[in-house]
């Protein structure tokens, strides 16, 4: 493979700020005002990039604010993408182009930039004004601050709006085609074509319509641009050569739909409708967008009043034997606990999804992190034990939320389903697989009045009777009080309630014989040291370690995805190393956790800053542990 | 096709379950309890397609005792599970048991929605103006002073009046009852039930322990005659021992006013007619209280609406109508590429 690489690597100090071994790909940020369309921009790149068969990662990064006063730094909303020529496990640490289309863009994005990386800026809006809004006293293309990187102008509001002139468009309308214009720029940097947005343009605004026009003369005008720029010698198209793929039908998913559609492939797998009830919140909401569009599919969607009511009315369709489902992120879901611990008490099937995002309370809303492990393990009133997954990357979502319906169903348990803000937007290439891959696992209700008891139980999974209200001869009595052992009549006996209260924890715990056995993701079962993770680092752990293992070192990469109960190896397998060191998005709470659970002397790399992990910091995490 | 289907000849007893009841001795909801399963009886409903749903409080204990499906649940929340319940099977006729302090108070939110929204459902409200399970606390609709365990000086917040809130929240059918009052008391439980929506029922309720006779001045039957108007829709709001009573709209303004036939030159004709379908009427009849008017009772409200449920089912089987979802094409929809 003959890979051209981005010329701009060779202008700096090259590549110092880089990972080994992180030559063959490409990171772009771009960034602009939360109204400019930043995000519009880096999902078309996105697509075409897939489309010309390179691996990628995406991080959208934007404000909480829907349009925050133009020009501050607030209001920077961006978009970041690593693409290459190998298979791409991250979104980047520090990007080698940034696209800024105003001075608040610059200002927040540029430290980022690595060493040597290439600007590009809107010139047109670095106005005086614009530039006092970013917070800049002199203008920092002038006073050395962008020393040390490459520098391009380009005065694309103007050229946005002289390839928009004939056609019947406001100059605000015009003005909107900014980021069509920097798209086919960057479309002539990477050699891509600009068809497949053509075509999203055309049919988003109606083929004949003016503003559709408009848009697409802006992104030809951008590529054009591009060309003739390169005559100038001020910008070299370079050419990222395809990956070598798996043979098979791919596609670009985000979590949010790999997650929706992999709880609606679970209600398949297991014949049941689904009734997904929820409350809006950043940044779950999309789940809720996503399978208010699949009524065909069996799927009824409720926005409840509030986030007690989303719980309790999943729970209630649960009750009432469809597969009820609820999403939230931190707020939203400490607000479901009451209603959990019923679900609980009931042993009813209830899936809550929650895309974590930055807390404590409102927290930073738009921003990621993995701070809800306590709340989902241990955060309910009374000994609550419940199921408790995470998906690592978007594509996982899909897996985790068929086995998330499949654990539910089968044990008659809550079962929590940890996906986070990143994963939930970001996206990447996917397999795409056919539901026949998975092997059914249709759930049964319970007919025969015979010997029925509510609370009587499964031998092999402790799992009580699903009865659907309606079944002739079954009518019984269910509630949030102790239950008699058995009949689930109201009792308040003392050993009864030892009982039952084992029961529940013996029952959750009893999964663990039902799930994979804890793997090593990457080197061997044992040795030097184990970085552990979960959930939305698996990217940045991986690559990292994979980089370190490269350099020589003695290091693992295990990722958990069974949060509770724990695989029944992991503590035997955790003891096989002299170190472990838990790298994650909170203050430590999977490393209290597993403290907890096996007694052993466990290290953190913790960083709480709303980003995702850097491959570079979790590199001198282990640098920092293992020698070689 | 019209196949007329022999009702099951259940008794109210066969609505009982084998639970024991544990209310306090004298407490209203005995009454009521056995009213609705005498009523259920009587209306033919099949107990395996009945379900109680409740929150928490004594009347929330009530699906204990039916010999149906029955969901005690937390605290306020029954609205909201109801609605789940009902999203999931619109076949089943669903009752929610609630008190003043559940429905009004915590739940206060979830009332207003699945009346609102339209939800299929009999909401059962017992007011008897004290929180009982809790030992005795004022509730949201206790009278100002209400003397309690939390209020030792008196309450002093105003108190929302059930029907008038129902209202507000736009309920398509409102009815109110008293828990002594059994045969009445059926008759609004038949009515809820065949109305298509959410039918809200307040039902006063005497809590013997924490709050009794906190109604007798309009429930005590020397008083009933005269302090409690029983409306039916289409007929003159006529009450009092000697039916010699009767509402009227006060000339020159814009309430109603208790006047006496055959006394300032009034006639029969000047009494109006009660009909259930008008708003403004209702809202004027469930705000009335004594002394100088009396308690409205019955079906005061009804202008039935498209419900809930049935509008989202509607549009699950209208996407399904168009084809059944696959999710191998779902998951190919949109820009996909092959490798070979």
């Amino acid at each position: 493979m003959n890979l051209q690489t981005d010329p701009s690597k060779g202008d700096g100090a090259d590549g110092v700020q880089m990972s080994e071994a992180d030559t063959d790909s490409i990171v772009v940020r771009f960034a602009g005002d939360s109204g400019d369309g930043v995000q519009l921009l880096g999902g078309q790149f996105a697509q075409a990039t897939a489309l010309d068969h390179n691996s990628l990662a995406t991080f959208p990064d934007f404000p909480a604010e829907i349009r925050a006063p133009i020009g501050t730094t607030y209001g920077v909303s961006a978009f970041q993408i690593k693409f290459g020529s190998r298979m791409i496990k991250t979104s980047g640490d520090s990007p080698d182009v940034l696209v800024a289309l105003n001075p608040a863009a610059l200002k927040v994005n540029y430290k980022d930039l690595r060493t040597g990386g290439l600007i590009i800026l809107d010139a047109g809006s670095f106005t005086e004004r614009n530039l006092k809004k970013a917070g800049f006293d002199v203008d920092p293309r002038e006073d050395g601050t962008l020393g040390g990187h490459r520098t391009i102008e380009i005065d694309i509001s103007s050229l946005t709006l002289e390839a928009t002139k004939p056609f019947d468009v406001t100059q605000k309308e015009a003005l909107r085609g900014k980021n069509m214009w920097t798209l086919g720029l960057i479309y002539w940097m990477y050699d891509r074509s600009t068809d497949a947005t053509e075509k999203f343009v055309a049919g988003k605004f109606g083929a004949d319509s003016a503003v559709a026009q408009a848009n697409i003369a802006a992104l030809k005008a951008g590529h054009a641009y591009g060309e003739t720029a390169e005559v100038s010698g001020d910008i070299q198209q370079t050419r990222v050569a395809e990956v070598e793929f798996a043979p098979g039908e791919y596609r670009l998913v985000t979590g949010a739909e790999a997650l929706s559609w992999g709880l609606v492939a679970g209600c398949q797998l297991a014949g049941i409708d689904m009734t997904f009830c929820s409350y809006p919140i950043t940044p779950s909401s999309p789940i809720l967008h996503i399978l208010s569009r699949l009524k065909n599919f069996g799927v009824t969607t409720f926005q409840a009043e509030d986030e007690i009511a989303a719980a309790c009315s999943a729970i209630g369709a649960s009750y009432a034997g469809n597969m009820g489902i609820t999403a939230s992120s931190g707020p939203g879901i400490a607000l479901k606990t009451e209603a959990i611990g019923l679900a609980i008490s009931t042993e009813l099937p209830l899936v809550i999804v929650n895309t974590q995002r930055a807390g404590p309370s409102t927290g930073l809303p738009t921003k990621t992190e993995q701070s809800d492990l306590f709340l989902s393990v241990w955060g309910r009133n009374g000994d609550a034990p419940m199921v408790v997954l995470s998906a690592k990357s978007p594509s996982d979502c899909f897996e985790t939320g068929i086995e998330a319906v499949r654990l539910a169903t089968k044990y008659m348990t809550p079962v929590f389903l940890l996906s986070d803000g990143y994963i939930a937007n970001a996206a990447e290439p996917w397999l795409i697989p056919s539901l026949s891959d998975y092997k059914p696992f249709p759930v049964s209700y319970r007919s025969e009045a015979e010997g029925f008891q509510p609370f009587s139980r499964d031998d092999e999974t402790l799992a009580r009777p699903w009865v659907k209200p309606g079944t002739p001869g079954l009518t019984h009595r269910i509630g949030g009080i102790e239950k008699a052992d058995g009949s689930g009549n109201i009792s308040y006996d003392p050993e009864n309630h030892q009982r039952m209260t084992d029961l529940r924890t013996n029952k959750i715990a009893g999964i663990a014989k039902d799930i994979p056995a804890q793997a090593v993701e990457l080197g061997n079962e044992g040795g030097k040291l184990a970085v552990v993770g979960w959930g939305s680092t698996f990217g940045p752990i991986n690559r990292a370690v994979a980089n370190m293992r490269d350099a020589g070192l003695d290091v693992a990469h295990i990722h958990i995805r069974n949060l509770w109960p724990l695989p029944e190896n992991l503590i035997d397998l955790l003891g096989k190393f002299e170190n472990v060191l838990v790298a994650e998005m909170n203050n430590g709470q999977m490393l209290t956790f597993l403290r907890s659970q096996t007694r052993q002397d466990i290290d953190g790399h913790l960083k709480v800053t709303g980003q995702p992990l850097t491959i570079k910091e979790v590199e001198d995490a282990i640098r920092a542990r293992v020698q070689n | 096709m019209n196949v007329q289907v022999e009702p099951a000849k259940l008794k109210a007893k066969d609505f009982a379950s084998d639970q024991e009841v544990r209310w306090c001795p004298g407490c209203g909801d005995y009454a009521i309890l056995k009213a609705v399963q005498m009523a259920l009886a009587n209306m033919g409903a099949e107990p395996d397609n009945t379900v109680f749903v409740s929150g928490i409080g004594c009347a929330a204990r009530f699906p204990y005792y039916m010999a149906t499906y029955g969901f005690h649940t937390i605290h306020g929340r029954a609205p909201a599970v109801a609605s789940g319940v009902k999203l999931a099977n619109p076949d089943l006729d669903v009752w929610i048991v609630s008190g003043d302090g559940d429905s009004l108070s915590i739940g206060g939110n979830h009332l207003l929605h699945v009346l609102r929204r339209n939800m299929d459902v009999q909401f059962l409200l017992f007011n008897n103006e004290i929180y009982g399970l809790t030992k005795g606390q004022y509730s949201p609709t206790s009278r100002v002073g209400q003397k309690s365990p939390s209020t030792p000086q008196g309450s002093v917040d105003a108190p929302v009046d059930a029907c008038t809130f129902a209202l507000g929240c736009n309920a398509r059918f409102v009815a109110r009852g008293i828990d002594i009052q059994a045969k009445d008391l059926g008759h609004v439980f038949t009515r809820a039930r065949d109305h298509k929506g959410a039918s809200f029922v307040e039902i006063i309720q005497n809590c013997i322990v924490f709050n009794d006779d906190a109604f007798a001045h309009f429930t005590e039957k020397s008083v009933a005659k005269e302090t409690q108007i029983h409306v039916a829709h289409g007929e003159k709001l006529i009450y009092g021992a000697e039916s010699n009573k009767g509402l009227r709209i006060k000339p020159g303004s814009f309430e109603l006013e208790a006047v006496t036939i055959g006394e300032n030159g009034i006639t029969e004709d000047d009494i109006l007619v009660h009909d259930e379908t008008n708003k403004v009427l209702a809202s004027l009849l469930v705000a009335m209280k004594p002394p100088s008017m009396p308690v409205a009772l019955g079906v005061i409200y009804c202008d039935p609406a498209p419900s809930y449920e049935q509008a989202v089912k509607d549009q699950v089987e209208a996407a399904k109508a168009k084809g059944l979802g696959d999710m191998d094409t779902l998951l190919r929809s949109g820009s996909t590429w092959t490798v070979s």
